[in-house]
Order: C-alpha cells, then structure tokens, then sequence
C-alpha cells in the first residue's frame, strides 16, 4: 500500500516536470522526447490502477506510432535545426493565469467530492482482465466499435487528401 | 503489494539497474579521460569529408503518409487483441463483427493502393 | 490508493497541456499539448474504472487512444498543408478567416 503511493509520486513527479517541459521547452525535438516520457507515465499509472491492458495499449499506440508521426510532422515543417527563435506568443503570462485558475477550480471541485475515496480493486490486487475489456467491448460497446473503425478509414483519407502534392 | 503489481516492480528495478548502470559508466569515463575539445575534433566526420550545410533535411510528405497507415493498424492492432482472448466465446458473431471491423480498415489500405502513395519511387 | 490521487494528477495535466494550447504558437507543439489534455482524460476515466469495479472506464480509454490516433494524424496533416502554403507554422498568423 504505502510502497504503491510511493511509485505513485515518483512517476507523478517525474510527469509533471517532464509536461512542463513539453509546453516551455524551446527546441520541438526535445517537447517530442519529453511527451515520450509524459506517455510512458501515463502508462505506468494504468498499470498501477490495475488497467494493464490499456498501459500496454499507451506504449504501442502512443509511444510506439504516434510519436512517430508527431517526429515526421517536425521533420517536415522545419528546414533548419536548433532553438526556434518564436514558438510561444507574447500572451503566455495570460494563459499561465488561465491554467492556474482553472487548476484551482478543478482541484477545488475534486477535493470537494472524493475526499478520501479509495480505490479498492488495487489494494486487493486483481487487475482488471483484458477480457473483461472483451465482454464490455463486443457486448455494450459494438456499434461505437465499428464506428471507430469507420472514423479510422475516414481520418486516413482526408489526411492524405490533405497531405498529398497533386 | 499485490502479486500483479510485484511482477512489474520486476520490471521497474530493471529499469532502475540500467538507468544505474549507464550513469555509472559514462559518468566514470567522462571523470577518466582526458578533455582537450578542438574546433577540429568536434566536427562531424573527424577525419573524413567536411560536412556542408546543417545537419537537418526536409523530409518528403510521403514518409509522413506511411507513419499513418502505421498508425491506423496499430490500432486496428490494439482492438483485435481483447478479442482474440475471447475468440471462442463469440463464435460466428464475434467472427462477423471483426470481419467488418477489418474490412472497413482494409477499405483505407485500398484507397492509399489506389492513390499510388503505397508506391516507392 | 486515494482516487483523489489520479484525478489531481490528471487535473494537473490538464491544465498544462491547457496552458501549451493558449501559449504556444507552433502548429506542431498545439498538437502536443493537445495529447496531454487526452492523456489526462484517459487518467482520469481508467482511475474511475478501477474505482467502481468496471472495465468500462478501460473501453472508453481505448476509444480515446483510437481517435486520438485520427486526430493526430489529420491535425498534422492540416498543419503540414499550412506549411506549404505559407512555410510557416505560426498559427497566430493564419488567420486570413479574420474580418
């Protein structure tokens, strides 16, 4: 119990630094490889939830193709290498002030309902089985399953309708 | 802890030991070997070729197109596993829904075929 | 575990990714944070299914991976035409929809 809180705030630290660098760093090759850790974070707290299908799915998924993309993206939109001189506007004081307050708000909120619920299924230590993700996939979730299927094709062909020199 | 977060903590020393083992070594050489940086050893290729313009090149969309298919299957990947823990409680119906769930995704390979972007040139 | 714990962690994520959407103004790095904003929603719904017992929270995170999949794929897409046009990705100076 305490040893999971423990990785809990270890993985969160090592999170939150690394997000803020995503968002303040100026180099964009280095915001790619701070988002890979920021993914690779998120994965390890699916799995101390006890979702590990899902934590596997983040690594293969996020980690595995759409960093990927987001590296070919940079390879494309940019001819030199190093600094950006401008990538953020002369309003991020605002938005930091956006950010904080809706963290306030939200944190406020949250306190406010959970105060110590816990979750239980960890403490007792059965991990939620990939075929129970199955049976609630192929049984209550069919149709948005096929439509994700059908957003996917859709996505694949406007980009590269969009992407393609004619 | 539980018996399945036991397994992972496996996982996370090991990664704790490489993390370890890394540092210590280039930490350790870096503290040995000597450091006399010239403007000539720093260059890319020391002893080869002068190198020309920037390391960094324009890529062309068509790697981008590729990552994208990449993309798509890895998801059409990521929900074919939940189902094949389950094959034989679906039967013949589990069977149809992912006959459609691959057809419709087969759909976007043939129209990327038909576009040409599959071709290498 | 707290599920306070989670939902703090995500809220922070959120605001993060909230604050690089508002700040930066390279195409590419919006898009970043925009995947922060949806891993802190995956956070928070996989920590809501743990806590009632259901996997259905695990389903909705997938649907989430999938379409953020799409969205990343068309949105880069959209960036690299913007490129191309204007060999910028300045998104503070597309805005020839301004009247």
């Amino acid at each position: 119990m305490v040893a999971q809180n423990i990785f809990f705030g270890i993985i969160a630290f090592v999170m939150v630094v690394a997000a803020l660098r995503v968002v303040t760093t100026k180099n964009i090759v280095h915001a790619a490889l701070y988002l890979v850790i920021v993914l690779a974070g998120v994965a390890a707290q699916f799995i101390l939830t006890g979702a590990e299908f899902v934590g596997v799915t983040q690594i293969l998924v996020y980690i595995g193709a759409v960093v990927v993309l987001f590296l070919f993206g940079i390879m494309l939109t940019r001819a030199r290498i190093g600094r950006e001189v401008e990538v953020d506007n002369e309003k991020r004081w605002l938005a930091g002030l956006v950010a904080l307050v809706l963290f306030a708000v939200m944190s406020f909120a949250l306190v406010d309902a959970f105060e110590d619920s816990r979750i239980e299924s960890v403490s007792g230590g059965t991990p939620q089985l990939t075929s129970e993700v199955s049976d609630a996939i192929f049984k209550d979730y069919l149709i948005p399953f096929e439509a994700a299927s059908f957003l996917l094709l859709a996505a694949l062909i406007g980009a590269i309708v969009v992407a393609r020199r004619e | 802890m539980s018996d399945f977060l036991r397994s992972y903590l496996t996982v996370g020393i090991f990664l704790g030991v490489a993390v370890v083992l890394v540092s210590a070594l280039l930490g350790l050489s870096s503290l040995l070997r000597p450091s006399k940086p010239t403007p000539q050893k720093s260059i890319v290729y020391e002893s080869g070729v002068d190198p020309v313009g920037t390391g960094w090149a324009q890529s062309q969309i068509r790697y981008y197109i590729f990552a994208l298919l990449f993309v798509v299957f890895d998801v059409e990947a990521v929900f074919i596993f939940p189902w094949a823990t389950r094959l034989e409680a679906y039967g013949l119906f589990g069977l149809i829904e992912m006959g459609i769930f691959i057809f419709i995704l087969f759909l976007s390979l043939v129209y990327a075929w038909r576009k040409g972007v599959l071709r290498w040139v | 575990m707290w599920l306070n714990q989670f939902l703090i962690l995500g809220a922070l994520l959120f605001c993060i990714g909230v604050y690089g959407v508002l700040a930066r103004r390279n195409g590419v790095m919006v898009l970043m944070s925009i995947e922060l904003i949806l891993n802190s929603v995956n956070i928070n719904l996989v920590a809501f299914g743990a806590f009632n017992g259901t996997p259905v929270g695990q389903v909705f995170a997938l649907f989430v991976i999938a379409v953020a999949a799409a969205e990343v794929g068309v949105g880069l897409a959209i960036v690299l035409l913007i490129y191309r046009n204007r060999t910028s990705i300045d998104l503070d100076a597309a805005d020839l929809l301004k009247g």
